[in-house]
């Protein structure tokens, strides 16, 4: 993982993000509370336009400064998860190192674990943890296998469309659709299916690469 | 979607910038980040600060002010702010004695305010309200919402503060008055966040949304809209099988606050506060208090929440003391 890799990758998210706003939006709309889209959007964009600033910055910093920017903009439950989530990613990139598949994967679960911990949520409660968390096994698994990356990142898109998948037959107990008891059965959750979106923007960057 | 606004994106900052201009002898408003304090900030006494998504007017803003509380940070609509306006507002209120966060039960609300806390260099605690009893099962769930009866617990420790007690003991009023209370809304039609421009959710003309959440999140069932004495009976029958389940039976003085989601006109309000009020009198509750109007809206949805809240001496005499704020103000 390098700085110019995760600048294209947040100008990707952001188009893909644009591009998949009818699906996110009646996702949430459905079973949310409408506003998901717009907070996906703004966050985006921000990150997007913040280019200049991180351009020369070292990874660990660059994920940091993502993170608190994330955090003093976004609001919402997903300020403090996603900010969790690229500052732990930050943290570990500095202690560990981030050259490697491998460093990556170490970098990608501990901030999977910091959305874990923030949100004290788990797999199977209907929220982008369901997406994030195979994600992170799969991830790991494969660079400790020593995978080359196209392979991992052809493998990472099938993770986070199945673990999408997974929350349309599920019961909610966490965020917004908690209320919803069995009435959130047969939707997918909103947050699953922007993190399914920005995984694949990724691993297709990889996969052109 | 037809509402007075310019451009989507400057709405909050124009609206805010009204209610700061209307209330200048009230309040003062602060941008990047934002919140709203009191103009005469307090000295020597816990500060209370609330804050969450717009879109709920006049909560939380509209409550800033003496003897309620020293500070409200709004974020977006329905989005919970963020940490660094909640420190940004502390550091510039805080009055020797701590700070105490008054934070509706919400994911995004409870984790930026946490994430706040954990940065704050003072002394503080924070009361969370979960007085929606429509979520049930919560045990298994983020729990019970804190909706309407948010408003009596910050008037009623807003009270206290005014006297100089300790952190501790404001925080235990607020804990004890959410244990007693329990509201429930109903939705007749959705709400339509700005920034979407369509309503949230889809419902007929002869369909109702009882539980509806103060996001226009869905509540308990869909059911047939029928005559509103049914309606109200049902709300009542959920709030009393509540405070049942807490073990709290629902008898003797009561507070009775019938609340507008913000489109539903208060001649309705006040029909259902008039069958609400014979319902629990029947029931036992002698109605101490009222309070009949908007106070925790959800945009502009049709729709109400009743919330009662089983008083004490202790929760009468604060409720009753003096307050000075845009939205509450008696006493003075």
């Amino acid at each position: 993982m390098r700085t110019a890799f995760i600048l294209s990758a947040s100008q990707a998210i952001h188009a893909a993000i644009v591009a998949n706003e009818a699906e996110i939006e009646s996702l949430d709309r459905a079973i949310g509370d409408g506003d998901h889209y717009v907070n996906m959007r703004r966050a985006s964009e921000m990150i997007a336009s913040m280019q200049s600033e991180l351009d020369d910055q070292p990874v660990d910093v660059v994920l940091n400064k993502i993170g608190m920017k994330l955090l003093s903009t976004l609001g919402g439950a997903s300020g403090p998860l996603f900010a969790s989530f690229f500052m732990a990613m930050g943290k570990t990139a500095k202690e560990n190192g981030h050259e490697s598949l491998l460093q990556t994967a170490a970098a990608f679960a501990a901030g999977v674990q910091a959305i874990i911990q923030r949100g004290k949520a788990g797999l199977g409660e209907k929220t982008m943890l369901d997406v994030l968390i195979p994600a992170s096994t799969t991830f790991t698994t494969l660079a400790a296998q020593d995978k080359p990356a196209k392979e991992i990142a052809e493998a990472l898109k099938k993770t986070a469309d199945e673990g999408l998948e997974s929350t349309r037959n599920l019961i909610a107990t966490k965020g917004r659709a908690a209320g919803l008891g069995e009435r959130a059965i047969g939707h997918l959750d909103a947050g699953a299916k922007s993190c399914q979106v920005m995984i694949h923007t990724v691993c297709d960057l990889v996969l052109k690469g | 979607m037809k509402k007075f606004l310019n451009k989507v994106d400057n709405m909050l900052v124009e609206s805010l910038s009204g209610f700061g201009t209307a209330h200048a002898d009230l309040v003062s408003v602060n941008f990047e980040p934002t919140f709203v304090t009191r103009k005469n900030k307090a000295k020597n006494k816990v500060v209370l600060i609330s804050g969450g998504g717009s879109g709920h007017e006049p909560l939380h803003a509209g409550y800033v002010g003496k003897g309620m509380l020293d500070a409200a940070c709004p974020g977006q609509v329905f989005t919970s702010p963020t940490p660094d306006q909640m420190l940004a507002v502390a550091e510039a209120t805080h009055a020797d004695k701590g700070v105490l966060f008054i934070v509706k039960n919400y994911a995004g609300d409870v984790m930026n305010f946490e994430m706040a806390a954990e940065m704050l260099p003072f002394e503080h605690a924070t009361v969370l309200t979960s007085d929606d009893c429509a979520v049930i099962n919560s045990t298994y769930t983020t729990g019970r919402r804190g909706v309407a009866g948010t408003v009596i617990v910050e008037k009623c420790v807003g009270s206290l503060a005014e006297t100089g007690a300790d952190l501790q003991t404001c925080k235990a009023l607020g804990d004890k008055i959410n244990q007693r209370t329990a509201s429930i809304g109903v939705a007749l039609t959705s709400c339509t966040v700005p920034a979407n421009g369509k309503p949230t959710f889809d419902i007929s003309e002869t369909e109702l949304e009882m539980g509806v959440g103060i996001h226009g999140e869905p509540g308990r069932r869909r059911e047939a809209m029928r005559e509103a004495d049914a309606i109200v009976g049902d709300m009542v029958a959920a709030i009393v099988a509540d405070f049942t389940a807490k073990n709290l039976p629902l008898k003797g003085e009561i507070l009775l606050l019938v609340n507008g989601l913000g489109a539903t006109p208060l001649m309705e309000l006040y029909l259902i506060y008039n069958t609400a009020a014979k319902l629990l009198g029947a029931h036992g509750c002698q109605i101490a208090r009222s309070l009949v109007g908007n106070y925790t809206t959800a945009i502009d949805m049709a729709g109400a929440s009743i919330t009662v809240c089983l008083l004490d001496e202790e929760i009468k005499q604060h409720w009753d003391s003096e307050v000075h704020t845009p939205a509450l103000r008696w006493g003075c």
